[in-house]
């Protein structure tokens, strides 16, 4: 399946869900994992991981600090997936 | 100034008797058994194929986002201290004024073996991020001190199978020390996992009865053959008394002093001579000022092991003397099972409510009683005590010869 903004995005909405327990409806491009999505620093982790193994592709570290919002990953993920 | 004096004014905990105080005190009573036979897979392999796991499973009273951030330990201190924190009225206390103290004997245990077992099979990049926080044994009082925002100190004394009673005495020493008004005070613990219950059964420490689990916890049966391993913990407010009677808060019984000792001995064997306990149970009296004679109650360490009862109760009659004879003396682990660092705390709640209701719990599965045990123990059915101010002991020992007395007494107000 081609890594469209759509796909990636219900894909790291699942794994948001999984990791913060947030409601999937309140995620969105422009929300930020730290103020509104309750993902901390160490859960950020964990959703990193997640989404290297859905979307098979790498995610260096000085990117993760760069991305403050759910669109900054899924851009990030269009743009670098296979 | 007079010191100041400290009462217990709530109560929480997740047993294998109930996922509170009220059913584990009411099932304690009962005489009822929390062993059970594991249903885990790996149990069927296991040369122990039974424990005493909590009566309910953290997962039916904790959401499932905060339960994967938590070890099982740190599950088992929080679902305790709300329990403890509501009893207590959620008191209105300065942040800088509460403290917490809640032990582990082992702490995350599960925890590391599992993500042990994931970093060798999936490799280290999915090693969970939580791992540490999750393992380590400061986590359970780093969790409840989080939650309730105590900023007068979160400790965790670790001393294996005393830690729990040991924070309890710790928890005093805070409140005397005025570095707080109010303490949370406990011990918990989760090893019910393969390695651990295999250590235990190589040091040949458990009772192997799998074919009847609820009768293998034996304390001072004839044929007792180790302990049985539990999971759980107890959570107690302790309090300032001028403060608890200020905001009108029930006052459940006084916490009146601790003896510590160590035996310098064995690493897991019991001193014979039990000269440690001895001393601790004096220093504990002399700690809480009142005569051997208010003594009226002890919850013994009792484990179920052949070496350790004897030991114990020797040195109990050694250290009470005359005065034993007045002394009704419960082994509560017959129905809870061992829980290691949580067992102290849990045990000291039984001591609470047993001074507050006048009120010694049984023991149970004692159908010939050792001829080397001397002291007085309530068998099978709860045991009225004395009406009037009343006081009983706790006593706990840890593997690497840790002694830890505690004296508790009703409120007469």
């Amino acid at each position: 399946m081609a890594l469209t903004v759509d796909v990636v995005l219900a894909g790291i909405k699942e794994i948001v869900v999984e990791v913060a327990g947030i409601d999937a409806g309140i995620i969105a491009m422009d929300k930020k994992f730290t103020d509104d999505l309750d993902v901390d620093s160490l859960s950020m982790v964990e959703v990193v991981v997640a989404a290297e193994e859905k979307f098979g592709v790498k995610i260096p570290d000085d990117e993760v600090t760069k991305m403050a919002t759910v669109g900054d990953a899924v851009n990030f993920i269009v743009a670098n997936g296979k | 100034m007079s010191r100041r004096r400290v009462v217990v004014t709530g109560l929480g905990a997740t047993t294998p008797l109930g996922g509170d105080v009220p059913t584990t005190w009411t099932n304690l009573l009962a005489g009822k058994s929390g062993v059970r036979l594991l249903e885990d897979e790996w149990a069927k392999e296991a040369s122990v194929t039974f424990a005493a796991r909590v009566a309910i499973e953290p997962s039916q009273v904790m959401e499932r986002v905060e339960m994967r951030r938590l070890d099982r330990s740190e599950q088992f201190a929080l679902i305790a201290s709300r329990e403890a924190w509501k009893d207590a009225g959620s008191p209105d206390v300065d942040k800088e004024r509460l403290g917490v103290v809640i032990a582990s004997g082992i702490g995350g245990v599960i925890t590391m073996l599992d993500q042990y077992d994931i970093l060798k099979t999936k490799g280290a990049r999915m090693v969970s991020p939580h791992t540490v926080p999750m393992l380590m044994p400061n986590g359970p009082a780093a969790n409840v001190g989080l939650e309730l925002q105590a900023k007068a100190g979160v400790h965790t004394p670790v001393s294996a199978c005393a830690s729990g009673a040991e924070a309890a005495g710790y928890a005093l020493e805070m409140i005397r020390n005025n570095r707080a008004d109010i303490v949370l005070a406990g011990g918990v613990e989760a090893a019910i996992h393969p390695l651990p219950m295999a250590g235990f059964a190589s040091m040949k420490a458990l009772s192997t009865r799998n074919d009847d689990p609820t009768k293998a916890s034996r304390p001072y049966d004839k044929d007792r053959d180790g302990f049985v391993l539990g999971e759980g913990g107890g959570v107690l407010v302790f309090e300032e008394l001028e403060h608890a009677k200020a905001r009108g808060a029930k006052i459940y019984a006084e916490v009146m002093g601790q003896g510590l000792t160590s035996d310098g001995y064995h690493i897991a064997a019991p001193d014979p001579d039990g000269s440690g306990v001895t001393r601790a149970v004096k220093f504990a009296l002399q700690d809480a000022g009142i005569p051997l004679s208010e003594i009226v109650h002890l919850n013994a360490h009792a484990t179920s092991t052949p070496a350790g009862d004897v030991a114990e109760a020797n040195a109990l009659t050694n250290a009470l003397g005359s005065d034993i004879s007045h002394v009704a003396v419960s082994a509560t682990k017959s129905m809870t099972g061992h829980l290691l660092g949580g067992a102290g705390a849990i045990e000291s709640i039984f001591c609470v409510l047993a001074m507050y209701h006048h009120k010694a719990p049984p023991t149970i599965n004692i159908e010939n009683l050792d001829e080397a045990v001397k002291v007085d123990v309530v068998r099978d059915v709860p045991r009225d005590l004395p009406a009037g101010s009343i006081a009983c002991l706790n006593d706990s020992f840890g593997f690497g010869g840790h002694n830890v007395v505690l004296v508790f007494r009703s409120y007469e107000g």
